[in-house]
């Protein structure tokens, strides 16, 4: 049976992974890879064989779990927007030391251009980093064909696989043709023992070295994959990279006798890339996010002077690829386009009208004005909104769970007073730890913990503490009397002002739990 | 047949519905489709756009480069002409006058009339009004696939069908609904266009 299905880049992938004989996707919400992990989790046959797909409370935590499946032999994806690989490193890092028995594949969705994201991270280097293939497809076909290929692979090597996407294939449709599912993989040991999962260093030198020698072979993988594919042409040549080789061939006139590796497997095939930078005069690097690609072949002295891309300015230093810049870098003579309109003013994003964040924000925007050396360390989610004006209530959002413990050490430094204000799903992600931090050394802090009973900012997935934030908090060490909890409407305003007054001036740990339903979430019901 | 469509409007208004069902319409007919969204956090409240593309040949990029668009539809008349620069010369601006004002520096209408009175093929009517006389408030969008199905290249049928496979499951009587919108947005924009 063949189907052709209208998928988004990341349904490709969550399909192609489920009919690969998947047994469970481990991730945390994260834009551009969220649907990845959503539509596994309404999808027919995943249900009907019970493919675990709960979301997990951080990506460290999925990553751990993906790597306990795939030590009793079944195949486990991981999924996480760029930024969640520093929080999995060190579980992605060491499941390449380990090696994997059932396949994984970790898909990573970058966000060049920042989109949605606070930086332009690019998860490949990650893939370098940790020794292991990865694979970055260009069409949602090739996501979906390339997730089973990454399985195979993974079992067949030994290593975790990366699948690094970025945010027009994640969040592009296309027509796809999907395949057969096949069955799951038995649960089944290892023939060769278990002593590799244990990394004493002895173990660890031994599995390190075993990594270094596969790397001639993946190497040669990349050279014969069906995903790479190399065409000799003239002494004009472009290496084009997942995406990038789209925004090439929209560009390219038909009769066009460039030299054309495209490469949608990793680490490059070194020996092609070696014949082609002879043969041509010019080497373009099309490849979106960081050069990853550009910097490898060009290397630190850049000899040849040869290579092109983003570092050499023929494409932009930063932001993503798009048809026109493509179009530049290859000398394409820009077409004739209307001007920008300047009558047009930006609209940025907003919080939501009826949103708890928004009371939360303004009432303590007024207790913080008797306060003149003031600051709000903030957070990552919806609640981020609120540095835009009229609230500007917050002063920074740098990572995951940053607000409780850079309140802590600003705390700790003299500040008064010094707020947090952390949401629900990103307290329990990476703030109980911080939490634990500020109860041991007395910290005078005051973190208000903004729950809304989901992951709001990713669209309203569940979230891990929901109904249990202020039994953590008091578990963690907050004294019960500094614990308090609140209902941020208009009407109790009044109560919330008093509430943050008495616990700003209490010297010490305190918790503010203010607890309102997400109305995108509430709406969502009432409709159902 | 190709076609390149920029969908725009804010976050909430239903443009992923619009491009659904062309998209729906255009995999019924074995066409080639490339369809760009935007989620996360550029959806609270913020400018949305979605690069729609269609065609009987294989499609390579996903967006939609400077000058090649053939239409702009759009919920909303500010965000129609943010992406002018996109528009071709000879492209189409289907657009709801009816503006969505949730920032204190939204521009003086006679401003966004003046810029439209500039271009060559607008279709611009209040949506808002023909979608509360046949479907409902929640069916503007589909009042504003209807002005724009003439120029879509694919038959209002073959639209009408995709209503009911992409609404089909919310029932017999939401896919009525949508398509009564969608007949009367094309009697509408029909009558704009003779003008």
């Amino acid at each position: 049976m063949t189907d052709k299905l209208l998928l988004l880049g990341d349904q490709a992938i969550a399909l192609g992974a489920v009919h690969s004989g998947l047994s469970g996707v481990y991730a945390y919400p994260g834009t551009p890879s969220t649907e990845i992990t959503e539509y596994i989790q309404e999808n027919k046959l995943a249900r009907e064989r019970g493919v675990r797909s709960d979301w997990c409370t951080n990506e460290k935590t999925a990553m751990e779990a993906a790597l306990g499946m795939s030590y009793i032999g079944k195949r486990a994806l991981v999924c996480m927007k760029h930024v969640g690989m520093n929080v999995a490193a060190d579980a992605f890092v060491n499941s390449a030391m380990t090696g994997v028995n059932g396949g994984i594949v970790v898909v990573a969705a970058d966000d060049p251009s920042m989109h949605s994201s606070q930086n332009e991270q690019d998860s490949r280097f990650y893939g370098k980093f940790a020794l292991v293939p990865i694979l970055e497809p260009s069409s949602q076909q090739e996501a979906y064909d390339m997730i089973r290929y990454g399985f195979d692979l993974s079992e067949e090597v030994g290593l975790p696989v990366l699948m690094r996407i970025t945010t027009r294939m994640a969040h592009s449709r296309a027509v796809v043709t999907v395949g057969e599912p096949i069955a799951e993989n038995p649960l089944h040991f290892p023939e060769a023992g278990v002593a590799n999962w244990v990394l004493l260093p002895v173990n660890a030198r031994r599995r390190y070295r075993e990594i270094i020698a596969v790397q001639d072979k993946l190497e040669k993988m990349s050279e014969t994959t069906r995903f790479n594919s190399y065409k000799k042409g003239g002494k004009k040549g472009v290496i084009a990279c997942g995406i990038g080789y789209n925004y090439m061939m929209e560009n390219l006139p038909a009769d066009s006798d460039r030299t054309i590796l495209k490469v949608s497997q990793y680490p490059l095939p070194a020996d092609i890339i070696r014949e082609m930078v002879e043969e041509c005069d010019e080497v373009l690097v099309i490849e979106d996010g960081q050069p990853f690609v550009e910097e490898q072949v060009r290397g630190l002295l850049d000899c040849s002077g040869k290579i092109r891309g983003r570092l050499s300015g023929e494409l932009p230093r930063d932001g993503e690829l798009t048809p026109d810049n493509v179009a530049a870098a290859l000398g394409v003579k820009e077409g004739q386009h209307f001007d920008v309109c300047s009558t047009v003013v930006p609209r940025p994003p907003a919080l939501c009208a009826g949103c708890g964040h928004r009371d939360v924000y303004s009432v303590l925007n007024e207790v913080i004005r008797e306060y003149p050396d003031h600051k709000v360390f903030s957070d990552i989610g919806c609640y981020t909104l609120g540095a835009l004006p009229p609230l500007r209530a917050i002063h920074t959002c740098v990572d995951m769970g940053a607000s409780i413990t850079m309140a802590k050490g600003a705390a700790d430094g003299g500040l008064f007073p010094s707020v947090a204000v952390i949401g629900d799903s990103t307290f329990t992600h990476s703030g109980i730890t911080g939490l634990l931090d500020a109860v041991n050394s007395k910290s005078n802090v005051t973190i208000i913990i903004s729950d809304n009973l989901t992951t709001a900012m990713t669209g309203g997935q569940d979230s891990a503490g929901t109904g249990r934030i202020e039994a953590i908090c008091l578990g963690v060490g907050v004294e019960p009397e500094h614990v308090r909890t609140v209902v941020p409407l208009p009407k109790n305003m009044e109560e919330i002002r008093k509430v943050i007054k008495e616990e700003i001036e209490y010297n010490g740990v305190s918790v503010i739990v203010p607890r309102r339903e997400c109305i995108q979430t509430l709406k969502r019901k009432s409709r159902k | 047949m190709k076609k390149d469509i920029i969908l725009a409007g804010v976050g909430g208004q239903g443009i992923l519905s619009i491009a659904a069902i062309i998209g729906q319409a255009a995999l019924n007919q074995n066409l080639h489709i490339k369809q760009a969204e935007v989620h996360g956090m550029s959806q609270r409240g913020g400018d949305v756009q979605s690069n729609l593309r269609i065609s009987a040949e294989p499609i390579n990029s996903d967006l939609i480069a400077l000058g090649k668009a053939d239409a702009i539809i759009s919920l909303e008349p500010m965000e129609a002409l943010r992406y002018l620069p996109y528009l071709s010369k000879e492209g189409w601006i289907v657009v709801n006058s009816v503006p969505h004002i949730n920032i204190p520096n939204y521009p003086e209408e006679s401003a966004l009339e003046a810029e439209f009175a500039k271009l060559p093929n607008v279709i611009s009517f209040d949506a808002d009004a023909v979608a509360k006389e046949n479907g409902g408030v929640r069916t503007v969008n589909m009042v504003l696939l209807g002005a724009a199905s003439m120029i879509l290249g694919i038959e209002d049928t073959k639209l009408e069908e995709a209503i009911g496979d992409v609404f089909g499951r919310k029932g017999e009587a939401v896919v009525e609904t949508n398509v009564k919108a969608f007949r009367a947005g094309r009697e509408a924009g029909k009558k704009q266009m003779e003008r």
